[in-house]
């Protein structure tokens, strides 16, 4: 697919890697040549240095034969008037990031009239995501199908749970629960599981449930998941006001820590009246403290300075018994942050990337017979969670899953219908209308007739 | 840097050699010589090294410039040195370091010869002289790039940009490899029409086809001891002295052509200029030598000096006439479009003709800044901003190159030639054109040089074709520092990460 890209920002930049190592052919578009050069380095891209609202840079970047336009510069209204013009010169696709709050109450209105595909706001899926992981706290990740009916968790197997050097086909059996283990991480590396591998405790177990089957086997498997009461925020950006406001519905006492007095006060104004706002260093221990650290149930270091974020979460998780998140802007160590006690942690970019990624999948495949409809990178991009709708008729519709020659390094975890959740079995088969949810190691599935070796 | 990944590259490129040495040997099959066993006995040896250097692709493909510089300086060495082995175990050259000065200079594109008698060689040796033009005309690597799928995000164009010529390379569309394979379907296309239009003027195939290769490298051996002007045939040497010009474009203008953007492509300003200073070279030259050299008739005079300035500037070194025998002014002027060139992005070597307008551009800009010391001026290109980096680059690239102008000129007098043969020759191999003047004129060859100044001669064709950096980064020691202490830390952190995994 044709693909161009204007702003190479964190998110861009990522953006034309991944999508350029998918193989489509990437254009990318920034008024900075110092960016472009930086992209052309380390992607497979052709880079053009223009401002990307102007035709004339459009044309150039070839916006006739263009399949996708994706804009991410730092500025709402430049993002939304490229789209426009792009629309009006080629019959693409148009994604734009927006992040005004006051333009995301009314993206439904934005996107109709101006002919937007798709607005992003990063801030604000980041902090639904934060605040999921608030909602199930012994989840390091979590990932939600088919409009958060069916929940993919990642935990933690503790030193005394019932399930620690057990072979997962037992351990299910004395959980009674309806769960399917997808992936076992230990240490490096990382397991498709099957009925006979063995968990061990310190294993990070990735598995697909349900929001009331996840509770129980929480509780069965020894793991702590009390609900969590109270939770302070450092840092007072854009996703502390969407996370405020997400945990204040679900009922948590929230604390923000800001630095900026100005920042506070307006943070005052917006947000509900028994959130407490504190001007201060959020790195300061004595304050932290003294603002109840100790008995915190959650906390969430959010601050624009990744190695602040990793320090607090690093000294809180340490010390205190709250359940940390992190946010991660622009820091790429991906391997080693995870290893770090540091509980959560959440990257703003890579969700956007995510969201944007299983746009262009579906798009790729619309004439298919079933289209992506989310798309995660899980256990560190080493294997996505896809989740499929099933339009029509094809090889895999109507044929129990033990007659499917399926691939090797795929896992048909579990199969919605009509809002309940079947993990699979060998009778099982897919019906049209289905969600498929699928994890695998391969990163080229596009159809679910790919899972078919 | 990472070793692994330039290794494996460098057996990429031995198994395209193998590739390309099967040709010659058909071609040996075709006419019934035996020298055809010498060909394939090195395309087996080439094939060998490169199959054992390719077996396992390494984990790790990134790499970075001074890699894509380091792979590139040594892949053409090693064409050099494997592509002048068949030579001399055919007999033909004896003396190995000749054989690698004609290979070098076949390679290059350059076209100087140290062979007194061309005819002399049997038709595999000819075709594979015209051959190696070919190839290293539009560059080994790009076509690397353009059959092979090399994973690796940025990487592969740091091999784009350190073999392809001009001040900044970029991509015609948003692959590498779609890029590498249009620039060949153009190369390849204009070939081949060359080669019909020499046949429709009753050229042979063999001597079409060599002469086709050698002037779509713009390389300039011929397989007669008279050049082109064997050919005594105004249409022949007429399509020849076109497609010269031609080839000196750079490849993005028929690009755009091919998309139908007429008006981008001949509104490029580096193709004006192009075509610019020919027509005044032909102008000049031709008043020059109607009278003096041509008896006042002026046709031949005007189409032996638009073959001349076209073989000159296109840096391929064709030749219909002796202008070692014109006068003084002629010769000039050949010497200066010696150090032109031909233009960025195409097949043709020289300063190239972009960065003379750059250079021109910001020597006006110092005057004038000197006038008004607080005027601001931009430096354009057709209608763009040449930013501050690529003006640098250029400033350093020309002062580079007058260096190592400088410093072979010496080293090549200590042969006690006089100097007009030791600058022509030296102007002529670093631009890879091939004759100079005097005693490397036309009708004039290398072989009067003494081994120390054949080893620089190669040296300057390998640098000039690859315009210096990636020759001047492989051998400057800053390079390797340190290369023995990394891989020995490498093995000993190896041995200590096996011994963990046994424990």
């Amino acid at each position: 697919m044709n693909i161009i890209i204007v702003g190479c920002g964190k998110v861009g930049s990522a953006l034309a890697e991944q999508l350029a190592d998918d193989g489509h052919d990437i254009t990318v578009i920034d008024t900075n040549a110092e960016a472009i050069r930086r992209v052309t380095e380390t992607a497979d891209v052709m880079g053009i240095v223009g401002n990307g609202a102007v035709h004339l840079v459009q044309q150039e970047a070839g916006i006739r034969y263009a399949d996708l336009f994706i804009v991410m510069t730092n500025s709402d209204e430049l993002n939304l008037l490229c789209c426009m013009i792009a629309k009006r010169a080629s019959d693409c696709k148009t994604i734009a990031r927006v992040r005004n709050p006051v333009y995301i109450t009314e993206s439904s209105f934005i996107k109709e009239k101006l002919g937007i595909s798709m607005i992003i706001n990063p801030e604000l899926v980041a902090a639904s995501e934060m605040a999921r992981l608030f909602s199930i706290p012994s989840a390091i990740e979590v990932d939600t199908f088919e409009r958060g009916r069916i929940e993919l968790l990642k935990t933690e197997v503790p030193e005394k749970s019932p399930i620690a050097g057990v072979q997962i086909k037992s351990a299910l059996g004395k959980l009674s629960g309806r769960i399917l283990i997808c992936a076992v991480e230990r240490g490096d590396k990382v397991i498709i599981p099957t009925g006979d591998d063995t968990i061990y405790a310190g294993d990070k177990i990735s598995f697909i449930t349900t929001h009331k089957d996840g509770t129980q086997f929480f509780k069965k498997a020894g793991i702590a998941n009390e609900h969590l009461r109270s939770v302070i925020i450092v840092g007072g950006g854009k996703i502390a006001v969407y996370l405020t406001q997400k945990l204040c519905e679900y009922g948590f006492k929230v604390k923000v820590i800001e630095k900026d007095k100005a920042q506070c006060e307006y943070l005052n104004s917006i947000l509900p009246a028994n959130v407490l706002i504190i001007h201060g260093d959020g790195s300061d221990q004595r304050l932290l403290l003294e603002e109840g650290i100790s008995e915190a149930d959650g906390f969430a270091s959010i601050t624009d300075i990744d190695e602040e974020n990793i320090m607090l979460s690093l000294y809180v998780g340490s010390n205190f018994s709250a359940k940390t998140v992190t946010k991660i802007n622009k820091l790429n160590f991906e391997g080693i942050i995870d290893r770090l006690p540091i509980g959560s942690v959440v990257y703003p970019k890579n969700i956007t990337a995510e969201l944007i990624l299983s746009y262009v999948r579906a798009l790729t495949n619309s004439a298919g017979s079933s289209s992506i409809q989310t798309l995660y990178n899980i256990i560190g991009g080493k294997a996505q969670a896809l989740e499929f709708k099933v339009k029509s008729e094809s090889e895999v519709v109507g044929t129990p899953l033990s007659q499917l020659r399926i691939r090797r390094n795929v896992l048909i975890c579990c199969i919605g219908r009509g809002g309940k959740m079947i993990i699979p079995s060998g009778q099982d088969s897919i019906k049209i209308g289905d969600t498929v949810v699928v994890v695998t190691t391969d990163k080229d599935l596009n159809d679910l007739s790919d899972i078919l070796s | 840097m990472n070793y692994f990944m330039i290794l494996y590259l460098l057996g990429w490129v031995m198994n395209i050699m193998s590739l390309c040495l099967a040709l010659p040997v058909c071609v040996g099959l075709y006419f019934g010589e035996a020298q055809w066993k010498m060909y394939a006995l090195v395309m087996l040896i080439s094939l060998a090294i490169g199959v054992l250097l390719t077996v396992r692709k390494p984990k790790r493909s990134v790499f970075y410039a001074k890699d894509g510089f380091v792979t590139v300086g040594l892949s053409w060495i090693g064409l050099s040195l494997v592509g002048a082995l068949p030579f001399t175990l055919t007999g033909e050259i004896p003396f190995y370091l000749d054989a690698v000065f004609e290979s070098a200079s076949g390679f290059t594109t350059t076209g100087a010869s140290i062979l007194t008698d061309v005819e002399a060689l049997c038709h595999c040796s000819l075709f594979w002289r015209s051959f190696t033009h070919w190839i290293g005309g539009m560059g080994v690597l790009v076509f690397l790039l353009a059959i092979v799928p090399l994973a690796g995000g940025g990487s592969s164009m740091q091999l784009m940009k350190a073999e392809s010529p001009g001040p900044s390379v970029g991509k015609l569309v948003p692959k590498v490899r779609y890029t590498a394979f249009i620039l060949y379907a153009i190369y390849f296309a204009m070939t081949l029409l060359e080669i019909v239009l020499l046949l429709a003027g009753g050229m042979p195939l063999f001597d079409s086809v060599t002469t086709a290769f050698g002037t779509a490298g713009t390389g300039g051996f011929a397989i007669h001891n008279a050049s082109i002007g064997f050919y005594k045939s105004y249409y022949l040497q007429g399509v020849v002295t076109v497609f010269m010009i031609l080839f000196g474009v750079n490849f993005s203008v028929y690009y755009l052509l091919l998309l139908k953007r007429f008006g981008q492509a001949l509104k490029s300003e580096e193709l004006r200029w192009y075509l610019g200073i020919i027509s005044f070279a032909v102008i000049c030259i031709t008043l020059n030598i109607y009278k003096l050299n041509y008896g006042g008739k002026l046709f031949p005079a005007f189409h032996n000096a638009a073959f001349s300035v076209a073989s000159i500037i296109s840096t391929t070194g064709f030749a219909t006439a002796d202008f070692n025998s014109w006068p003084q002014l002629s010769k000039l002027i050949l010497v200066i479009l010696m150090f032109i060139g031909a233009s960025a992005g195409s097949t043709g070597g020289g300063i190239k003709v972009s960065r003379i307008i750059l250079l021109v551009k910001s020597s006006l800009r110092e005057i004038s800044s000197v006038i008004h010391p607080r005027g601001v001026k931009i430096v354009k290109l057709d209608k763009k901003r040449i930013d501050h980096e690529t003006l640098r680059g250029t400033t350093s690239f020309f002062v580079v190159c007058m260096l190592v102008f400088v410093i072979s000129a010496f080293l090549v007098s200590l042969d006690g030639h006089d100097m007009t043969t030791s600058l022509t020759a030296v102007a002529a191999t670093m631009n890879n054109i091939g004759p100079g003047l005097e005693l490397v004129g036309p009708t004039g060859n290398y072989s009067s040089f003494s081994p120390l100044s054949k080893i620089i001669l190669i040296f300057d064709m390998l640098a000039g074709r690859l315009e210096y950096f990636p020759m001047l980064v492989l051998f400057s020691p800053t390079t390797w520092k340190g290369t023995f202490g990394a891989v020995k830390r490498r093995i000993i952190w190896k041995k200590k990460t096996m011994r963990q995994k046994v424990k």
